[in-house]
């Protein structure tokens, strides 16, 4: 099963290395990891998308926890949740078929971000599902190169998906 | 005013604390080391290899309940300590290392003895820190010693970089801890209190489960008065050994693999296990499938990771055990638990009648024999430090100590040569205790180099080699469990008197019973370091053992031997 863990981090060197080595010790596979930047400077978010098992699934959340950078981690699977992707598609499109496959992407939402004489950049976000809907259709045409963020994710309506925020409970000296 | 890194890391571990060090200098780490000559209320032991300043400092950590501290240089010198590191993570023993690095701006260039220290310590550390800046040193040690001794101990590791050993800083003290994300556990909130003790108070057949967390939260009062008032037997994990006196009524001893019979057989039949500041080890557990069937299992454990790893915890108490204990104490009346207590007794018979030393001499030395005069000879009270192996085991059953914070041995990693650097850590938090490390031939010889260091400290530690020219417990698994094909586990020794003597340690051979007296108390008589090698049965077993992954209650028991012998 695939689950979705966003996670407050520390913003300093090492730490995603700290995190990805709790999934590589367990020899998970992590689907996709986006990290970034919160409001915050001093703080990066993850959203870590990994398949496995809820045991370990919440083996590895309970590790992540006890990391000393890790402000806060939550598996957010199954919870009202925005999640969103975003991918840059390069796809095969001469002009006689750019009209085509500019419709297609407008059906998704996506959008022409660049023109070659050969090929057209397009650019999507949304779910997982709807990015390789669009990919399966697109395929035909020739997808020549694509590259995908990964999944962010963020709870809907006005839960906040960490509990221990800095300044909060962040002194135990 | 400014001070050089080096110069602020030396007074940082004063402000902490520290009296002694363990470690070996080298070329990254020369600035500190120079540097260190300023502050002579530093006693710094110069180690003969870096694992044995590993294991010197984690014997320190344990036997003084301090902030345990070893000091290496980069690249070999470090990847030197990692075996130690690792016995430290796995026993949640909180030692701090510092070791050298190569400049920053040389970081990733494979610069002459470079390592990526912070990286390979990174599984087996609680966590690490880089230095990069003399800005960044007072900080990190204050955090470090901080991150080591709190929540659940383990080893930090400080990797620290020649340029900022050397370049100047006003950082000289830091007065605060900046760690967002470390909170650890201290109580356990009022609702799940209420549950386990509803547990508690409805149960027939309950056993206390005393691991390592009860020293180190240092509840050992707590848990005896508890188990006094609820008359509730206590097993004891490996390094829980002391939580409560061996002596003790309601003492159960030594669970797992080479736990006393009665007490793992109580642990089958129980309906309630209240495990205190332990972790369900696959070798307390045996198959965990028939592991206490019947019992529901209350556990108290300050690492939230530790909550339904192994076992399913029917309430979870997140926190330190010692105040659990007080806050969980006054929901719960005295009882009595007699019928239980005396099926126990019953058990406890049959286990006595099978024990070796009501069984017949046959004229050669047997471990537990010597172990249990060494036991008669301190009346259980000196400070025990183990190798790894069958006298470990041995040392367990037949020196039950008395006291609490009295025996140290490598339980987690499980790591041969840990005995004799762990017994020199252990006498110098401890110099007014006797000090015993009893080890194994094999792995003696693998810290071996130490007794230079013993002998350059002339530290008092009386060392007892069981020498029966084996790898011992492979070779019990070999017999039991390969049909006795000895693969790889003999050894051809030297003559340890004469090493011994080589280093100027007084020492004496044992071959007989009727010497382990006399050896025993030469060598309680004698200061400094001394040597004692008992040439012992060569094949003897452990009893009793549950085989690797069978049910806890389907031991292997030491056979009663006829009366005709």
């Amino acid at each position: 099963m695939q689950h979705t863990m966003i996670a407050l981090v520390e913003n300093k060197p090492g730490v995603l290395n700290r995190v990805a080595s709790l999934f590589r010790r367990r020899n998970f596979n992590i689907e996709s990891l986006a990290v970034g930047q919160t409001e915050n400077p001093e703080i990066s978010r993850m959203t870590i998308v990994v398949e496995g098992r809820p045991e370990d699934t919440a083996r590895i959340e309970a590790n992540l926890y006890n990391l000393v950078n890790i402000i806060d981690v939550q598996d957010v699977t199954g919870q009202p949740v925005i999640a969103r992707d975003l991918a840059l598609i390069k796809v095969k499109a001469e002009p006689k078929l750019r009209a085509e496959v500019s419709a297609l992407a407008e059906i998704f939402r996506a959008r022409v971000v660049d023109v070659a004489p050969e090929s057209l950049i397009l650019e999507i976000t949304g779910t997982e599902d709807k990015i390789e809907s669009l990919v399966e259709l697109l395929r035909p045409f020739g997808v020549l190169e694509m590259v995908r963020t990964g999944q962010v994710a963020m709870l809907r309506g006005g839960a906040i998906g960490v509990r221990h925020m800095p300044g909060a409970n962040g002194r135990d000296a | 005013m400014k001070k050089t890194g080096a110069e602020v890391l030396w007074e940082s571990l004063i402000r902490e604390g520290v009296e002694v060090m363990f470690g070996l200098p080298g070329g990254q780490i020369i600035p500190a080391f120079d540097a260190m000559l300023n502050y002579p209320q530093l006693h710094f032991v110069l180690v003969r290899h870096e694992q044995g300043a590993a294991m010197m400092a984690d014997g320190y950590a344990r036997a003084s309940g301090k902030v345990g501290v070893a000091v290496a240089t980069s690249g070999p010198g470090a990847t030197n300590l990692v075996t130690g590191i690792d016995v430290a993570m796995m026993d949640s023993s909180p030692v701090v290392f510092i070791t050298g690095q190569v400049p920053s701006n040389l970081l990733g260039t494979d610069a002459f003895q470079e390592v990526d220290m912070t990286g390979i310590s990174l599984p087996i550390t609680k966590h690490n820190f880089l230095i990069t800046s003399p800005d960044q040193v007072a900080h990190a040690v204050r955090e470090a010693f901080y991150i080591a001794r709190s929540g659940r101990p383990g080893p930090v590791l400080i990797d620290f970089c020649k340029d900022a050993q050397v370049a100047k800083t006003e950082v000289l003290e830091s007065s605060d801890v900046h760690l967002f994300g470390y909170h650890p556990p201290t109580h356990a909130p009022a609702v799940q209190l209420e549950q386990a003790a509803e547990l508690i108070r409805t149960a027939k057949q309950p056993v206390i489960f005393a691991g390592h967390g009860v020293m180190i939260s240092g509840a050992v009062e707590e848990v005896r008065k508890f188990a006094e008032r609820t008359n509730i037997p206590v097993a004891m994990t490996l390094l829980g050994l002391g939580a409560l006196s061996s002596s003790h009524p309601l003492s159960l001893g030594m669970m797992g693999m080479h736990g006393t019979a009665h007490c793992n057989l109580a642990i089958q039949q129980s309906d309630l296990i209240i495990a205190l500041g332990m972790r369900f080890d696959d070798r307390v557990t045996g198959n965990l499938k028939n592991y206490a069937p019947n019992a529901r299992k209350i556990h108290v454990e300050i690492d939230p990771t530790e909550i339904n790893k192994i076992i399913h915890a029917d309430v979870a108490l997140m926190g330190d055990v010692k105040t659990v204990l007080k806050d969980l104490d006054s929901r719960i009346p005295n009882a009595k638990h007699e019928e239980w207590l005396n099926q126990i007794k019953e058990w406890k018979q049959d286990s006595q009648q099978r024990d070796i030393l009501v069984q017949p001499t046959n004229g050669k030395l047997h471990v537990p024999q010597i172990v249990n005069d060494i036991w008669k000879a301190t009346k259980g009270e000196a400070l025990i430090v183990t190798d790894v192996g069958q006298h470990q085991m041995w040392t367990a059953q037949y020196y039950p100590p008395e006291n609490p914070y009295s025996f140290i041995t490598s339980g987690g990693a499980g790591s041969m040569g840990f005995g004799l650097p762990a017994a020199i850590g252990a006498k110098f938090a401890q110099p007014g205790r006797e000090v015993w490390a009893i080890v194994g031939d094999g792995g003696f010889q693998m810290t071996q180099a130490e007794l230079s260091t013993a002998a350059q400290e002339n530290i008092e530690i009386k060392i007892a080699i069981m020498n029966n020219h084996f790898l011992g417990m492979v070779r019990q698994w070999q017999e039991f469990f390969f049909e006795k094909r000895y693969s790889a586990v003999q050894l051809k020794n030297p003559d340890f008197c004469m090493i011994a003597e080589a280093h100027g340690i007084p020492s004496r051979r044992v071959l007989k019973p009727d010497e382990i007296h006399a050896a025993v108390e030469f060598a309680r008589a004698t200061r400094g370091p001394v040597l004692l090698d008992f040439h012992v049965e060569q094949e003897e077993a452990v009893y009793p053992m549950v085989p690797p992954g069978a049910d806890l209650h389907a031991m292997i028991r030491r056979p009663i031997q006829d009366e005709k012998g």
